[in-house]
């Protein structure tokens, strides 16, 4: 994206001829338009940077000065280098959230590219177009639900003695499998709802740049007696390489994070015994955050390294791209 | 012979590209299912609902409504209690007009100062909505700030101000300003003296609505959605939306499962007030069916703006 901007000024660059002259000189438009970006300005100030600034808080062993300001009360407080990050790399369950968080972003992204894709290429093929908007639209649903709204029907199906999961397996002659406290199935639960969320969505996306494919391709290749399978694979999914990259970038650049939502509500609160299967950083952080117990230091440095190695990520799988394939890199 | 070499005209050739009949058929059981699965939890949750209440503890929760599971308690119960309902949808509704109105304000603004390359500010502002789009002091420093330095804990704004605006958001903006409008009608706005407040709300705005409509939806479903602000920030009941009252009765009931013996002693009001079974499905039904209603009509406006954001160039 950026690099489209800065594609777009080059040539506005060269227009300004006469530098000299308007590089220096700030004009009325200039007033006027930095005057139209104040209130967004503030709110990046405000809501973005201060925060960014609050990334002190990590380094310090912060104590609220009686009657003082925040701002006196963090000046006051003692620097303790990375006494905070310490403590969170060296929790018990620092290597479990960690594992967590990585596996299950490895698995989403595979899904996410494989599924979607896969699904958007079938369903292109289907005779009646009326038929394939009505499936779109119905799989299209679950995006436009809230978690917590999904966690109610997820309780729906899994809760013990009521779900229709537990009834179907009772009607199989099998028992009542008490969902919400098996820890070795919750990885597939997650893995299920995040796809049933994402699917429908993400194919439609897929889809729309299938359909905007050049058809003489296609023609061209029929008459050269190529099979769907080989049109798929030699026309459809390159056509598809720009955004499938850029996808995977994005994703790539979230490795470290997670929809708090999937990992926190559809577990109803990623408790024991769940705890071990559903935390993720994100969770984690939350919990630090709500606890009351943790300090702020401590749960400030844990939040850090999260936007540390997100950011490392996201910078990394850029740079790789940019190197295998100029084009497709994002910055 | 001769039929070979007649030239074959596109229609006769995507004939010819079909998949056999079968093949079409299969894929169209599949999706059938897949959309089934995507859509029948909805349905299910409203099952749930009208079914009686004792039904429910003594045989699960039913597939289908009968004559006998048939039960409009819920219903009738939400009826009831509709002055604490119609308060969360009241304040869903102000949350997301009001966030709405303010969010496409804030981002078009932006997104139109960073399409006006000649800005002397340009690369500054460019830097300033890139940033945040890689990193973040995250979820710990923005609730510091937040609560300590903005003082918004508890109050309507938290609900509001930090999600109006995305660096997303901005570029779709901005990549609709540069791309459709031409520079010669802001040139000639100017030269007849138009200033660029007019040039943005006289001129830019009007044909924009496209962009405009894209990004208010995603702001508007973001802001109905939202539950995780509330969860943070919010403790007042009255400040509660739909989607963040659904979200603390879930929280007392597993409070209450965790702790047997709250039953018994301080919390029996809880236990009290704990809406029935069917009356916690009624309102996530309550809470899913306006969207479920509503998204079709929009969808196309979200597939144009996914792919505005997404495809480069």
């Amino acid at each position: 994206m950026v690099n489209r901007m800065q594609d777009n000024k080059a040539p506005a660059k060269t227009l300004a001829k006469p530098p000299a002259e308007k590089k220096s000189k700030w004009t009325k438009d200039d007033t006027e338009l930095s005057i139209l970006a104040l209130p967004t300005t503030i709110w990046y100030i405000l809501f973005c940077y201060l925060p960014i600034f609050g990334i002190i808080l990590a380094f310090k062993d912060y104590k609220i000065t009686p009657g003082a300001s925040f701002l006196t009360s963090l000046l006051n407080s003692d620097w303790v280098g990375f006494e905070n990050f310490k403590y969170f790399f060296t929790l018990q369950d620092f290597p479990q959230i960690l594992r967590n968080t990585i596996l299950y972003n490895i698995v989403f992204i595979v899904l996410d590219i494989v599924l979607p894709v896969g699904l958007a290429i079938l369903i292109s093929n289907i005779y009646s177009k009326r038929k394939s908007k009505t499936y779109q639209t119905l799989m299209f649903m679950p995006h436009f639900m809230s978690w917590v709204v999904i966690s109610y029907f997820v309780y729906a199906f899994l809760v013990t003695d009521k779900g229709l999961l537990n009834s179907m397996l009772r009607a199989f002659g099998g028992e009542n499998v008490p969902w919400y406290s098996t820890p070795a199935a919750w990885p597939f639960i997650i893995i299920i709802m995040h796809v049933w969320k994402t699917i429908g969505y993400k194919m439609v996306v897929y889809l729309a740049s299938i359909t905007g494919i050049d058809s003489s391709l296609y023609e061209a290749a029929v008459l050269d007696g190529a099979t769907k399978y080989q049109q798929a694979k030699y026309i459809t999914i390159p056509s598809l390489r720009p955004i499938i990259i850029m996808m995977f970038i994005l994703a790539i650049g979230g490795i470290f994070s997670s929809d708090f939502g999937l990992f926190y509500q559809v577990s109803r609160g990623a408790q024991q015994p769940l705890t071990p299967v559903v935390a993720t950083l994100d969770v984690k952080v939350y919990q630090m955050l709500t606890s009351g117990t943790v300090s702020l230091g401590k749960t400030s440095a844990a939040s850090l390294f999260q936007a540390v190695v997100g950011c490392i990520m996201i910078l990394s799988a850029n740079a790789v791209v940019r190197k295998v394939d100029r084009s497709s890199a994002l910055i | 012979m001769s039929k070979k070499n007649k030239p074959v005209s596109g229609d006769t050739l995507s004939r010819l590209n079909r998949i056999n009949p079968t093949t079409n058929f299969l894929f169209n059981l599949m999706f059938l299912i897949l959309a089934l699965a995507c859509f029948l939890p909805i349905i299910f949750i409203f099952i749930i609902s009208v079914t009686d209440n004792d039904i429910i503890r003594k045989e699960g929760y039913q597939i289908f409504v009968t004559a006998r599971t048939f039960s409009g308690d819920a219903y009738k119960y939400l009826w009831g209690q509709r002055q604490t309902i119609l308060h969360a949808m009241w304040v869903s509704i102000y949350v997301t007009v009001i966030g709405t109105v303010l969010g496409v304000m804030l981002t078009s603004l932006m997104g139109y100062v960073l399409s006006r390359t000649e800005h002397k500010l340009n690369n500054f502002l460019t830097i300033l909505v890139f940033i945040p789009m890689v990193f973040g002091g995250g979820m710990t420093a923005s609730y510091v700030i937040n609560t300590q330095v903005l003082h918004m804990f508890d109050t309507m704004w938290i609900l509001i101000i930090p999600l109006a605006v995305s660096s997303f958001n901005v570029t779709i903006a901005r990549t609709f300003f540069r791309t459709t409008i031409p520079d010669g009608i802001i040139e000639s706005a100017k030269i007849d003296g138009a200033s660029q407040w007019t040039v943005f709300f006289k001129i830019i705005l009007p044909i924009s609505k496209p962009v405009l409509a894209t990004i208010g939806l995603f702001l508007a479903f973001g802001y109905w959605n939202d539950w995780f602000q509330a969860k943070l920030y919010i403790q007042n009941d009255n400040l509660k939306s739909l989607q963040a009252m659904l979200d603390s009765m879930q929280q007392n009931l597993d409070y209450l499962t965790k702790n047997p013996t709250a039953l018994l002693t301080t919390t029996s009001d809880l236990k009290k007030n704990m809406p029935q079974e069917s009356v916690r499905m009624a309102i996530a039904f309550v809470v899913a069916v306006p969207i479920a209603c509503v998204y079709p009509f929009f969808q196309k406006y979200f597939i144009s703006g996914l792919t505005v954001g997404a495809v480069k160039g």
